[in-house]
C-alpha cells in the first residue's frame, strides 16, 4: 500500500458484528427448529421457508425500491425474524397467511420505524399479533401432526386452549411435566421442545449474545405467580412450571423478549422487564380471553422500554 | 331501560366535558402570559426556518428580540433578506438598515486533482473528528476535508458534495446566508460574501496561509501569497496576509484582471456573463 | 493464586505479544535528530541553545515554560543546525531542535555503566529536584511530568504507591523486556519513589499474560529485601493499566469524577517511569532514551523488535533500520492498536513518551462500514468507566450539551472499548471524544467565570 490509513484509536476491533450475532441466533433456534421439523414434517418446512424468504425479501424491495438506500438483508436480521415469526405459528398455515404475517412484521413494525435497531416492537411478534387478531381460525387450529413419525391427523386444541375452555381433566392429565420439558405436541413450531429451546438459549449464554437475566426474571416471575395462586389462592389456578414450560413462554422468554433492539439495555432494566413481562402473562393467561399471553405481554412491556432505558443506568466509575 | 342507559351517558359525558372546559378556561385565564402582541405579528413575517442564522435560537427568539431591542442595527434576518426586515421594521416601526444579500462560497481549490491524497482517513466521517485528530489526507492543512460537516448542517439543501472533486458545491438558489456551515466547517473554508450584481462575484478560492512553495507542493491551485493580483488591481481590494491573498468584495470593481494575474488559478469570477468552459465547475 | 482485576467494564483483545521474546537492542545514532519540545502534557519548553550550538548527550536544550511543563535534554552530542516548526505524528507543527550528530559524548557525572546502585539518597526535596532536572516524565501515555506527580499538594497523604506493570495493550513488549531485562533497576526505582512519598506501600501490578515478570519482580524483590513492597498478579483485562482502573484493581478503591488518584490515596508510575527515576536519581542520566517495539501482525518473525532508543530519532530511521515497513501494512501506529495514534507523517520524531511502531494489515486495522445501533448495549457493558456510549453518541449527534454532561461524558478515558466492542462498527469513541472536548470546554469556561465572579465579589468588598 502506498498510501496508509489513519482514524482516531482503537485501531482493531472485536471479532463480533451484527451478522455474527445473529449467525449466532440463528444457530441457537437450530435444536428447535430440528425437533419441530421431526414432529410437525415438510408442512413446517414449507412455513419456515415462506416466512424466512418473504421477510427477505420484504426487507429487500423496501430498502432497494421504497428508501433507496443500500440493502440491509446482509445483517441476516430478516433471517432471524423470519425464523421466529415461522416458529411462533401453527405449521398448517397457509403460505399466503404467512406472507401477510412476514409482511406486517418487517414492512410496518420494522422498516416503518426506521429499519434495524429502530423498531419500538418486536417485528416477529407483531407478525404473530397482527395474523392471530386478523385471521384467529388459522391460528388457533392446531392438528395433530403426521410429522415424520406418521399419526392420524385428529384436530386438537393446545393444553392451555383445553385449560381456558375448563377441561381441568386435560390439566391434571399434564402435571407430569417432564415429557412437555422434552416434548409438547400440538401448537405452533416454537412450542414444540422447551428444552432445544433452552439448549439454543444456553449457547446464547456461552458465546455472551446475551444475557440471562431477562429470561431468568421472566421464569421466576411466572413461577412465582403460578405458584401463589396454585397453591394458596384455588387449586384451579395452573401451578408455576406448569405455566413455564407450557405455551411460547420458553420461546418468548429465551428468544423473543431477550431481543436487542426491544428489550433495555441495562442489568436492572433488564430484570423490571421481565418481571412485567411474567406479571402480564399470568395475567392474561388467568384472566383473560385469549388462553396465551405471551405475545401481548411482551408487546406491552416493549412499549415500556424506552423508559427504562431512561430510568435504569449501571453504576459509573467514582460516582454514587 | 336501553334509552335511559344512553341517555344517563350522554348526559354524565355532557356534563363532565362542561365541567373540564371551565376548569380550563379558568386556568388559561388565570396563568396567561403577558407578551407584546407585536412578537407574534412579527413571527408571523419571519421565514420560520429557526435556522439561527440570526443568532438567536429561532425565528420567536429573533421576533422577541426584535421587539424588545431599541432598533434593528443588530437584528437581521439573512434568510428572509431585506424584504423581510422591510415588514418587521413595518410592524415595529423602526428604520431597516438595508444589506446586501449575501452567499456562502467555499474557498477552497483542493480537487482530487489538484491536491493529491496522501494517506487514507479511516475515521468516522465528521470534518470535526477529522480535524482534531491531525492535519488531514492532503498536504494541506487548510482546505476542505470533505467530509460534509456543512453539506449536514445546512437546513436548506443547498449545499452538496460533489463526488468528483470530493468539495462541496453551494446552490446559490437554495443558500440564504444563515451561516449554519460557516460555524459548521472547522477549517473556515467557507465564507458570506456579497452576492453581487446579477450574482457576480470574485475572490480567492483557497485559505492556505502556508509559504509559497509548500502550498503549491501540497495543491497545484493553491494561493501562493505571490502578490501579483495585488498589483493588477486598481481598486486596492486585495490584500496579502500570512500568504494569502483576500479580496474585499466591498473594493472590488469585478474587473477580473486579478483572475487572469493569478499564476495557479486560485481567483475565481463566477457568473459573468463571458462563458469560460472551466468556470462552470467551479462554482 | 487469586487474581483481581477492576470492577466496571473492560474487554478482551487477543493479547498478540508476538515480539516478547526480543531482548531489547540498541538503535544506533542517525546522523540529525529533531527533538520536539512537546514531549509531555503541559506546556511546551522553551529552546535554551541556539543555533550552532555544541552540545552533549544528556545537556539541558529546552526549559519548562510552566508548572506542568519539564525539561528536555539532547540525546546526542553535536551541532545545533536549526530550530523551527517541524510537522509530528499527526502533521501538526511544533518546535523542534535539529541537531547533526557527531560521536557520542556525554555530559559530565553521567553514569553509563550498567552497575546496580541501591544505595538510595534519603533527602526527599534533593531527589524530587533530580527527578525534574533530569526531565522525567510519566511514559505510561500521558506523559505527565513526574516530579508534580510525586510532590502532592499539602494535606494529601500517599497511601500506596502504584508500579504500573500491566502494559495491557495489545502487541506492546517494550514495558515486558525491561521488566525482565531491568528488573532490579526499576525496583530500585520504585524504592525512590516509594521513599519520596513518604514509606508508603508500593504495589506492582503485573497482568497474568506476564508470569516470567511476575516471577522476575518476585525473586528480585526477595534479593533487595525490600519491605512494604509486593507484586499483585491481576488477571488479564483491557484497559487494566488506565490509572483509575489500576487503583481499583488494586485497592478497591474509585477516584471521584475530576478527581485526582491522590485524593484516594493513590499515586500510580509506569514500570518505564520507575526505570527512568532509577537512572536519574542514581545514575545522573537525563531521560533522553526509551525502550519501544517494533511488531505488527503483518511482520515476519525476523522483523520483530524491541529497541532502546534516543529521543528525536525519525520514525522512518527506525522502520527503516528495522527492516523497512512491511508491504501489507495498512496503517503505522505509534502506541498500542486500542489507543496509539496513527502517524500520517514518517518523518516525525521519537519522543519521551514513544512506545512503538506497530504496522497492522487492512484486514486487522480497516475500519467497517457504520451499520444502525441494535441497542445490544455491548458499548455499556465494555465501558470502564460505567458510561453509556450509545446515548453519549445519540445526545452528541444533537448537540445536546446538558444532557452530555449529565451523562458524564468528561469521565471518558478515551480508551476505545465501546468502539472495539460495537458489533454495528458505529464510531463512538470519534464523537464521543469530541463531545468531551466540547464539554469540557464549557465546564472550564465556567469554572473560569465563577472563578472571575468570585475575585470580583472579594474586590467590591
Amino acid at each position: 500500500m502506498d498510501k496508509y490509513l489513519v482514524s482516531p484509536s482503537p485501531h482493531v476491533h472485536s471479532a463480533v458484528s451484527t451478522k455474527t450475532i445473529m449467525r449466532d441466533v440463528i444457530i441457537a433456534l437450530i435444536p428447535a427448529l430440528l425437533v419441530s421439523v421431526a414432529v410437525y414434517g415438510w408442512a413446517e418446512i414449507m412455513v419456515l421457508l415462506v416466512s424466512v424468504l418473504s421477510c427477505v425479501l420484504v426487507e429487500f424491495v423496501i430498502t432497494k425500491y421504497l428508501l433507496k438506500k443500500p440493502s440491509t438483508i446482509g445483517d441476516l436480521s430478516a433471517v432471524v425474524t423470519g425464523i421466529l415469526l415461522a416458529m411462533n405459528l401453527p405449521y398448517t398455515t397457509p403460505w399466503w397467511v404467512v406472507f401477510i404475517g412476514a409482511l406486517i412484521a418487517i414492512g410496518v413494525a420494522k422498516m416503518t420505524f426506521g429499519g434495524l435497531g429502530q423498531n419500538v416492537f418486536n417485528p416477529a411478534l407483531v407478525g404473530r399479533v397482527f395474523l392471530l387478531v386478523s385471521f384467529p381460525a388459522v391460528m388457533t387450529h392446531w392438528e395433530i401432526p403426521q410429522g415424520f413419525f406418521g399419526a392420524d391427523a385428529v384436530t386438537g386444541a393446545t393444553l392451555l386452549g383445553r385449560v381456558a375452555e375448563g377441561d381441568s381433566a386435560s390439566f391434571v392429565e399434564n402435571l407430569e411435566v417432564v415429557p412437555t420439558f422434552i416434548m409438547n405436541v400440538g401448537g405452533s413450531a416454537g412450542e414444540v421442545s422447551a428444552l432445544a429451546l433452552i439448549l439454543g438459549f444456553c449457547y446464547l449464554l456461552i458465546r455472551r449474545v446475551i444475557k440471562p437475566w431477562i429470561t431468568l426474571s421472566i421464569f421466576a416471575t411466572v413461577g412465582l405467580i403460578g405458584m401463589v395462586f396454585h397453591e394458596f389462592i384455588d387449586p384451579a389456578f395452573t401451578g408455576g412450571i406448569f405455566n413455564i414450560l407450557s405455551g411460547g413462554l420458553v420461546l418468548g422468554a429465551c428468544f423473543m423478549a431477550t431481543d436487542y433492539v426491544t428489550s433495555p439495555m441495562s442489568t436492572k432494566g433488564g430484570i423490571i422487564y421481565g418481571i412485567g413481562i411474567g406479571f402480564l402473562v399470568m395475567m392474561i393467561r388467568y384472566f383473560g380471553s385469549y388462553p396465551e399471553g405471551v405475545s401481548f405481554a411482551i408487546l406491552i412491556m416493549n412499549m415500556t422500554v424506552p423508559l427504562l432505558n431512561k430510568w435504569c443506568h449501571q453504576k459509573k466509575y467514582g460516582r454514587d | 331501560m336501553m334509552t335511559t342507559t344512553i341517555i344517563w351517558t350522554i348526559v354524565i359525558l355532557s356534563g363532565l366535558g362542561l365541567l373540564l372546559a371551565l376548569v380550563l378556561f379558568f386556568i388559561a385565564k388565570k396563568f396567561k402570559v403577558e407578551e407584546d402582541p407585536r412578537i407574534d405579528e412579527v413571527e408571523a413575517v419571519m421565514p420560520g426556518a429557526n435556522c439561527g442564522g440570526c443568532g438567536f435560537a429561532g425565528c420567536r427568539a429573533f421576533a422577541d428580540a426584535a421587539v424588545k431591542a431599541p432598533n434593528l442595527d443588530n437584528n437581521y434576518c439573512p434568510v428572509g433578506g431585506n424584504e423581510v426586515m422591510k415588514k418587521v421594521a413595518g410592524i415595529l416601526g423602526y428604520e431597516v438598515k438595508e444589506k446586501a444579500p449575501q452567499v456562502a462560497v467555499v474557498r477552497c481549490n483542493g480537487t482530487c486533482e489538484n491536491r493529491p491524497r496522501t494517506n487514507v482517513y479511516d475515521g468516522a466521517s465528521s470534518c470535526k473528528v477529522k480535524a482534531a485528530l491531525y492535519f488531514g489526507d492532503t498536504g494541506c492543512q487548510w482546505g476542505c476535508l470533505g467530509c460534509g460537516d456543512c453539506v449536514a448542517a445546512c437546513q436548506f439543501g443547498a449545499l452538496s458534495m460533489d463526488p468528483v472533486t470530493g468539495l462541496p458545491v453551494v446552490d446559490e438558489s437554495k443558500c440564504t446566508a444563515c451561516g449554519s456551515c460557516v460555524k459548521a466547517c472547522p477549517k473556515g473554508v467557507i465564507e458570506l460574501r456579497n452576492k453581487g450584481p446579477r450574482g457576480m462575484r470574485v475572490f480567492v478560492s483557497c485559505v492556505n496561509r502556508d509559504k509559497g512553495a509548500v502550498a503549491r507542493k501540497a495543491c497545484i491551485a493553491s494561493c501562493i501569497g505571490c502578490g501579483k493580483c495585488v498589483k493588477t488591481c486598481s481598486n486596492e481590494a486585495i490584500t496579502v496576509e500570512n500568504n494569502l491573498a483576500y479580496i474585499d468584495f466591498a473594493k472590488c470593481k469585478l474587473c477580473k484582471k486579478c483572475v487572469e494575474a493569478c499564476p495557479t488559478g486560485s481567483i475565481h469570477a463566477v457568473n459573468f456573463p463571458i462563458i469560460k468552459k472551466k468556470e462552470e465547475n467551479n462554482e | 493464586m487469586s487474581k483481581t482485576t477492576f470492577s466496571l467494564g473492560g474487554v478482551h483483545p487477543s493479547d498478540v505479544k508476538i515480539a516478547r521474546e526480543k531482548a531489547i537492542e540498541v538503535l544506533p545514532l542517525p546522523q540529525t535528530v529533531y527533538i520536539s519540545m512537546a514531549q509531555h502534557l503541559g506546556a511546551p519548553a522553551t529552546p535554551c541553545v541556539a543555533v550552532g550550538d555544541q552540545v552533549k548527550a544528556g545537556q539541558v536544550i529546552a526549559e519548562p515554560s510552566g508548572f506542568i511543563s519539564a525539561f528536555v535534554h539532547s540525546s546526542v552530542s553535536g551541532t545545533v543546525k536549526s530550530i523551527g516548526a517541524r510537522k509530528d505524528l499527526s502533521g501538526k507543527d511544533m518546535t523542534h531542535i535539529e541537531i547533526a550528530v557527531e560521536g557520542d559524548e556525554w555530559v559530565e557525572g553521567v553514569d553509563l555503566s550498567d552497575t546496580l546502585v541501591t544505595d538510595i539518597p534519603q533527602d526527599k526535596a534533593a531527589v524530587l529536584e533530580k527527578i525534574k532536572a533530569c526531565g522525567v516524565v510519566g511514559l505510561g501515555g500521558a506523559t505527565f511530568p513526574t516530579h508534580v506527580k510525586l510532590n502532592p499538594a499539602p494535606g494529601s497523604k500517599a497511601e500506596c504507591l502504584i508500579i504500573n506493570a500491566a502494559e495491557c495493550e495489545p502487541y506492546l513488549t517494550c514495558d515486558y523486556r525491561i521488566m525482565l531485562e531491568k528488573t532490579k533497576e526499576i525496583l530500585v526505582g520504585a524504592a525512590i519513589m516509594q521513599m519520596v512519598l513518604g514509606g508508603c506501600k508500593t504495589v506492582i501490578g503485573v497482568e497474568d499474560n506476564k508470569p516470567e515478570a511476575i516471577a522476575a519482580f518476585k525473586s528480585a524483590i526477595k534479593e533487595l529485601g525490600y519491605q512494604g513492597m509486593e507484586v499483585l498478579p491481576l488477571k488479564k483485562k483491557y484497559p487494566q493499566g488506565g490509572e483509575k482502573q489500576l487503583i481499583d484493581a488494586v485497592m478497591k478503591r474509585q477516584v471521584k469524577s475530576g478527581g485526582l488518584p491522590i485524593s484516594v490515596g493513590a499515586v500510580v508510575q509506569n514500570v518505564a517511569t520507575a526505570l527512568a527515576v532509577y537512572e536519574a536519581v542514581q545514575k545522573n542520566k537525563p531521560l533522553v532514551t526509551n525502550t519501544m517495539t517494533v511488531t505488527g501482525d503483518c511482520l515476519p518473525e525476523s522483523g520483530l523488535h524491541n529497541y532502546l532508543f534516543r529521543i528525536g530519532m525519525p520514525l522512518s530511521y527506525i522502520a527503516e533500520y528495522a527492516g523497512g515497513i512491511p508491504s501489507d501494512a495498512a496503517k503505522i501506529i505509534s502506541g498500542g492498536p486500542m489507543m496509539g495514534k496513527a502517524i500520517s507523517n514518517m518523518d516525525a520524531c521519537t519522543v519521551k513518551g514513544s512506545s512503538s511502531l506497530l504496522y497492522l494489515s487492512e484486514k486487522t486495522t480497516k475500519r467497517q462500514s457504520e451499520g444502525s445501533c441494535i441497542r445490544c448495549g455491548k458499548c455499556a457493558d465494555a465501558c470502564p468507566m460505567g458510561l453509556e456510549p450509545f446515548l453519549l453518541n445519540r445526545l452528541y449527534k444533537v448537540s445536546d450539551m446538558d444532557a452530555l454532561e449529565q451523562n458524564a461524558v468528561q469521565d471518558c478515558i478515551e480508551c476505545g472499548c465501546c468502539l472495539y466492542s460495537c458489533p454495528a462498527f458505529i464510531p463512538l469513541l470519534d464523537y464521543i471524544r469530541q463531545a468531551k472536548g466540547q464539554v469540557m470546554g464549557i465546564m472550564r469556561a465556567r469554572a473560569a467565570a465563577a472563578k472571575a465572579a468570585a475575585e470580583s465579589k472579594t474586590e467590591n468588598k
